[in-house]
C-alpha cells in the first residue's frame, strides 16, 4: 500500500502522528513528513483509522 | 454477539463513520442508514470556512466517496425522519419527508446519532435575512446573502461558529459587528484572558465587536432591518446569523424508554439501552479518564465516538470498552488555527509552554490537582497533540512543563 497525502490539504494538525507516530511525523517547522511511504500490510489498519480520522480528508492509499 | 442488523439514526459524520467502522469489524449483516437531510452525508466543518468563502463547492464536502459507499452496502434512507422509538417493542417509527407516508422497523441493533440543531433566537423566526448554520442549505443561503453585497452583516454569538463566520465575511471586505453577551468571546470555555486573545484577532480584523451586551429584538418588517440591543443601543442589518448554539435532537426519542438528558445519556462505554448505544454530538456519557459526564460537539469526537458505539453493538457487555478520549477540536479563523484539547477549566492552572500572546502563536497547558488536563494552541498544531498524547499517558503538570515538545 503507498500513502499519499495532499499537503494542499493538510493542516498539520498531526492527528495521524498520533494514531502513526512512526509513519507520520509533524515536526518543529510544522510540516508533515510522511516517514514510510510503503508501510507493510501489518499496518493497513492504522493507516485506514489515519485516513478516517484526518479532519481534512488529506490522507489516502492507493493498492 | 451474533446481531442480524444494526439500523443508524442520523446520516451525518458520526453515523457514516459508525457504518463503514462496522463493515471494517466485518459485520455482514443488514445496516440501515436513516437521515432526513435529502443531501448524500457530507461534512459541515468547511460550512462556516471554504464553503461559504465560496472557495469549495459541493463535491468537496463529501463523507465518503460514491464507491465507497457503494462498497459498504447500506440500506440508506435519506429524506427519511426517526419520529419515534419504544425500547420494549423495539419498533422504530418512520417518517418519510417527500412523500409523507410512514413506516415501523423493528430494530435489532440501534444506534443513535441524530445530532443537534441550532438554537434560535424566539421571535425572529419570520424574517427574511436572518439565519443559524447547520447544514449545507443554511450555509447556501448565507452564502447567497453574502454575494449579494450587504451593507452590514450582524453576528449574534461570538463562539466558534460566529466567530468563523464574523472571519469568512470580513476576508470578504463585508462589514461584520459581533455581538456577545459574555465579557469576552468564549470566556465561559477559555477565560477572560484568552477570550481577550479572541477578541483581539477580530478587533484587528475590523470587525466591531462588542461584548457584555445582549439582544433584546431582532426587527424588520418582512426582512430584516435592525437588531435592537439591551444596553438601548441599535444596530441596522442587512443579514443577521444567529450563532448561540445548538440543542441535541432528542424529541423523537420522547418516551422511548430511553433516558434523555442534554442528550441520549449512556453508561461509560456508549451504550444507552441493551442493543442501544448513541454517538456525536447527541451523546452523553460518563468519560471515565476526566471523572466527568460529557457531551462533545466536536469533529473528531463524532468520528472516535461513532466507531466506539458501532463496535459496543458487536461486542458482550463484559467485553465492553470504557470510551475514554481527550476531546480535541479545531477552529479556522483568518490565519489562525485555533485547536484545544482536554478539559480547560476556568480555576486550572495554566502556562505558557511556547510562542507568546501577543504575537498570537502560542501553545499554553492547563493542570488541575497536579496533572495536565488541557492545551490551547493558536497556530501550534505540533504541540497540541504532543500535550494530547501527555494528558492521555495521565502525566504530571509538572513534567508536562519541563517535557522537551
Ligand atoms: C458550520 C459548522 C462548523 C463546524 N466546524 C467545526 C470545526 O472546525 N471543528 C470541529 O471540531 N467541529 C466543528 N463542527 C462540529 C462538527 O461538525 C459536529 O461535531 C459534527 O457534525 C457532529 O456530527 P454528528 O453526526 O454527531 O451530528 P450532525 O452532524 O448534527 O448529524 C446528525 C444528522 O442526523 C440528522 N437527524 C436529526 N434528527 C433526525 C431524525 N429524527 N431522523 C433522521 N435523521 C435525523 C440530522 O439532520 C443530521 O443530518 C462544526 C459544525 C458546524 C455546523
Ligand atoms: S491528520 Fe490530516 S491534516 Fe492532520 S497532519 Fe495528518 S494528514 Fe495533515
Amino acid at each position: 500500500m503507498k500513502i499519499v497525502v495532499d499537503f494542499d490539504l493538510c493542516e498539520s494538525n498531526a492527528i495521524c502522528m498520533q494514531i502513526a507516530p512512526d509513519i507520520f511525523e509533524v515536526r518543529d517547522d510544522d510540516f508533515l513528513y510522511v516517514l514510510n511511504e510503503e508501510p507493510g500490510e501489518e499496518d493497513r489498519a492504522r493507516v485506514d483509522e489515519c485516513v478516517q480520522r484526518c479532519p481534512k480528508q488529506a490522507i489516502s492509499v492507493q493498492g | 454477539m451474533t446481531r442480524r442488523s444494526i439500523t443508524i439514526v442520523g446520516a451525518s459524520l458520526a453515523g457514516i463513520r459508525a457504518a463503514e467502522s462496522l463493515r471494517r469489524q466485518d459485520f455482514d449483516g443488514a445496516i440501515t442508514l436513516i437521515g432526513d437531510e435529502l443531501h448524500a452525508p457530507y461534512d459541515r466543518p468547511p460550512l462556516s470556512k471554504q464553503f461559504l468563502a465560496g472557495d469549495w463547492e459541493t463535491d468537496r464536502l463529501t463523507l465518503t466517496q460514491p464507491d465507497k459507499l457503494d462498497d459498504l452496502d447500506l440500506d440508506l434512507r435519506l429524506g427519511v425522519r426517526a419520529a419515534s422509538f419504544d425500547l420494549d417493542s423495539r419498533r422504530l417509527g418512520l417518517a418519510d419527508l417527500e412523500d409523507q407516508s410512514s413506516e415501523e422497523l423493528v430494530v435489532d441493533g440501534l444506534l443513535i446519532a441524530t445530532g443537534a440543531r441550532c438554537r434560535t433566537l424566539g421571535g425572529a423566526e419570520g424574517l427574511d435575512g436572518v439565519f443559524v448554520l447547520r447544514s449545507l442549505d443554511d450555509s447556501l443561503a448565507i452564502r447567497a446573502a453574502f454575494d449579494a453585497g450587504p451593507a452590514r452583516v450582524v453576528i449574534v454569538g461570538a463562539g466558534f461558529i460566529g466567530a468563523e463566520v464574523a472571519a469568512t465575511a470580513r476576508t470578504q471586505g463585508l462589514d461584520v459587528t459581533m455581538i456577545e453577551s459574555l465579557p469576552q468571546p468564549l470566556s465561559r470555555v477559555l477565560g477572560d484572558e484568552m477570550g481577550g486573545v479572541c477578541a483581539d484577532l477580530h478587533r484587528e480584523h475590523g470587525v466591531d465587536l462588542r461584548t457584555g451586551v445582549g439582544v433584546e429584538a431582532i426587527e424588520g418588517d418582512g426582512h430584516v432591518e435592525r437588531v435592537r440591543l439591551n444596553d438601548g443601543s441599535m444596530i441596522e442589518a442587512d443579514v443577521v446569523v444567529v450563532g448561540i448554539g445548538v440543542i441535541p435532537n432528542t424529541e423523537w426519542l420522547e418516551g422511548s424508554g430511553l433516558t434523555i438528558d442534554n442528550g441520549v445519556v449512556c453508561d461509560a462505554t456508549c451504550l444507552a439501552a441493551p442493543g442501544v448505544t448513541a454517538a456525536g454530538d447527541v451523546a452523553c456519557w460518563p468519560n471515565r479518564r476526566f471523572g466527568e459526564v460529557m457531551r462533545v460537539e466536536h469533529w473528531d469526537n463524532a468520528v472516535a465516538q461513532g466507531a466506539h458505539a458501532a463496535r459496543r453493538l458487536l461486542v458482550e457487555d463484559d467485553e465492553a470498552e470504557p470510551f475514554i478520549p481527550v476531546p480535541w477540536f479545531w477552529s479556522d479563523q483568518y490565519d489562525r488555527k485555533i485547536q484545544m484539547a482536554g478539559r480547560i477549566g476556568l480555576d486550572d492552572e495554566m502556562h505558557i509552554a511556547t510562542g507568546s500572546l501577543a504575537e498570537r502563536r502560542f501553545a499554553a497547558i492547563y493542570g488541575r490537582a497536579g496533572r495536565l488536563v488541557g492545551v490551547l494552541g493558536f497556530n501550534r498544531p505540533r504541540h497540541v497533540m504532543r500535550y494530547r498524547m501527555l494528558i492521555e499517558e495521565g502525566v504530571s503538570f509538572e513534567d508536562a512543563i519541563a517535557a522537551e515538545i
